[in-house]
């Protein structure tokens, strides 16, 4: 247990306000140490990717916000939002004003393939198509030409269903989530009938859960489909369906199994899982018309299988195309990066120097510590986990008082920079449940900071 | 649909789950823990973190532990939630052992 604390409580800094940042600042809160929080998120709302990566027809996962709002009833929780840390303000700069920081900012950048044709017009990531659909402000004048009637989904984790799902069902069914409106319109016009996912490895080693895939055989007028031929397992795959340890294996093979048979509305929308095919190039002069694949087998032990592509190739003809192979982090002005795996260096959370030293009071948690991998909850561990050294080291960090939120605020506003509170946020909240009413939506979200910033309290005001 | 505790855990309460739950939806008692359905998110996080895979989504349940729904939403009911993590019971890597996992 920490010392004795005459500086006061320990005063620290989280940069971020997704899962990670919440479950950082609840870990600090319920700590035995005299703690304050400062949470500073790049928009005026938080909840990360909560808020604009969950899917909006999966309602209840969103439910995890309720959780967030609570954390940030806490006595000692202060929300700073519209500052995007690195440009409106350093973090060398927040030290001043805090003991610590933590980095839980997450992965801002999608991962690319690095095959030609990746920047051809219908082919964009999936990230751009999700933060569009979420009303997140960066994506609010993208536009996506669903015209066509054939669109393919590269890559195989939970973000490539999410995608194809919002391709898949009905748009009344979406009507009612808290789903953008500009997506709606767009969505309600859209004439893509065929979806594909596509896999560079086998059905084995596809990174879906099961309940996600399962929900494919129940979209009304959207038959889900795989070939019995992509569904034969060699010998180290048939080891990883045996592994006790990985049940999703197992269920995801005999969902796909199912459906192998299911062919039943001919004349409906289809989508097709695709495995064995790794990407060569995106096809098109001026628009994509298509994608090349190479057929691959697996090589290597179980759970280390890699995809070797063979002379087989195959062509698949399309107007749209999400690229869906992973996110990726960037980095921070004056904290070291690790540009190979896009991610902050770090020991159990604390941020290091390329040699391994520690840079002093600063710690990372969530997708820019361990990668763009894991669900909400898998940061609630993490986070705990970056809390933990962190207070380990609270003697070294408590060298002195610091100002806090106030004086983090009072440094930003004398910048000019328009910073907002939790109050504005629940202005911003409120008149966004107001807007849904009408439209029988649980929120009609505001996919402009500029809008936002109209429900705030005046600046300076 | 949300996740369901069986048997494995009993006398193995490794509370692995508890430190994933995004939103403490679990209970327990003195041998194992148990989840609360309406709290629960259906994130799934819980099941891979289990190390004797002792929790199973609903909808995946094997015929012969369907019991253990009625048993789950019974016992959150009557039990305090847990928040973080706790020790395993002393004689749960044993019974991890037994279990095989
Ligand atoms: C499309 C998609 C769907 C998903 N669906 C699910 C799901 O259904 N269920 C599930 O359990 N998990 C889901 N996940 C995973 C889950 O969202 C992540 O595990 C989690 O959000 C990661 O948390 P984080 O706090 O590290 O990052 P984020 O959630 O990305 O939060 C980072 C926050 O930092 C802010 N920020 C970024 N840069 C700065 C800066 N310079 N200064 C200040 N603030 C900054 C961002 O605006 C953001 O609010 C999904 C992920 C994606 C991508
Ligand atoms: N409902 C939910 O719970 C939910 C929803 C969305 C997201 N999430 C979570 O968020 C995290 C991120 O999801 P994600 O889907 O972005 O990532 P992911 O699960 O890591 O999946 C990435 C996919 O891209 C493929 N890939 C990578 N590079 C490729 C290349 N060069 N060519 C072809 N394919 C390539 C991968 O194949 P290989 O395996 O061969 O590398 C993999 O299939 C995951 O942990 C996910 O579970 C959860």
């Amino acid at each position: 247990m920490p010392g004795n604390h005459q500086n006061g409580p320990l005063r620290v800094a989280i940069i971020g306000a997704g899962p990670s940042g919440f479950y950082a600042a609840e870990a600090l809160l319920r700590s035995q140490v005299p703690v304050e929080v400062t949470v500073v998120e790049r928009l005026p709302s938080p909840h990360g990717l909560v808020r604009s990566g969950v899917a909006p027809d999966h309602p209840k996962l969103k439910q995890a916000a309720i959780v967030f709002e609570r954390i940030a009833q806490s006595e000692g929780f202060c929300f700073i939002g519209n500052v995007t840390v690195g440009k409106a303000i350093t973090v060398q700069e927040i030290l001043t004003t805090h003991h610590c920081v933590i980095l839980a900012y997450g992965a801002s950048e999608d991962q690319r393939i690095g095959i030609p044709g990746e920047d051809l017009a219908g082919c964009h990531a999936a990230k751009e198509f999700v933060g569009w659909y979420n009303g997140h402000p960066d994506y609010g004048d993208c536009h996506f030409d669903l015209s066509g009637e054939t669109a393919v989904i590269i890559g195989q984790g939970n973000v490539a269903l999410d995608v194809a799902r919002i391709l898949s069902k009905p748009v009344d069914e979406l009507r009612t989530t808290d789903i953008a409106s500009h997506a709606i319109e767009v969505l309600a016009e859209s004439r893509i009938r065929e979806i594909h996912v596509v896999g560079r490895r086998g059905p084995a080693q596809a990174k879906f859960t099961s309940p996600e895939l399962r929900e494919f055989g129940t979209i009304p007028g959207c038959d889900p489909v795989a070939l019995e031929s992509d569904l034969a397992l060699n010998e180290a795959s048939q080891a990883e369906t045996s592994d006790r340890m990985s049940r999703t294996i197992t269920t995801n093979l005999d969902i796909l199994g199912g459906y192998t048979t299911r062919r039943t509305e001919l004349a409906g929308k289809s989508c097709h899982f695709q495995f064995f095919l790794a990407p060569q190039a995106i096809l098109g002069t001026d628009r994509v018309t298509g994608v090349r694949f190479a057929r691959t087998t697996l090589t290597g032990p179980a759970f280390g299988q890699r995809a070797i592509v063979t002379d087989n190739e195959w062509t698949l003809p399309c107007q749209f195309i999400l690229r869906s192979v992973g996110y990726r982090g960037a980095p921070i002005e004056g904290v070291p990066f690790d540009s190979r795996r896009g991610l902050l260096p770090n020991d159990s959370g604390r941020v290091v120097h390329e040699d391994g030293r520690p840079v002093n009071a600063v710690y990372a948690t969530g997708w820019i510590k361990r990668g763009p991998s894991g669900i909400i909850g898998t940061n609630r561990a993490d986070s705990a986990a970056t809390v933990e050294a962190l207070l380990a080291d609270v003697d070294s960090l408590m060298n002195g008082p610091r100002e806090g939120a106030d004086g983090l605020w009072n440094l930003l506003t004398d910048r000019g920079v328009r910073a907002t509170t939790l109050s504005d946020w629940r202005r911003i909240d409120a008149a966004e449940i107001e807007r849904g009413k009408p439209l029988g939506k649980p929120r009609d979200k505001i996919a402009c900071v500029n809008e936002m910033l109209g429900f705030c309290e005046p600046a300076n005001g | 649909m949300p996740a369901i505790v069986t048997d494995n855990c009993n006398a193995c309460r490794f509370t692995e789950c508890v430190a994933v739950c995004p939103v403490e939806c679990f209970h327990a008692d003195d041998d194992m823990v148990y989840v609360d359905r309406d709290t629960c998110i259906d994130c799934c996080a819980c099941i891979p973190a289990c190390p004797v895979q002792a929790i199973y989504m609903e909808g995946e349940l094997p015929e012969d532990k369907r019991q253990w729904v009625s048993i789950n939403t019974q016992k959150a009911a009557e039990l305090p939630a847990i928040t973080g993590k706790h020790q395993p019971l002393p004689g749960a890597e044993e019974k991890r052992s037994v279990l095989g996992y």
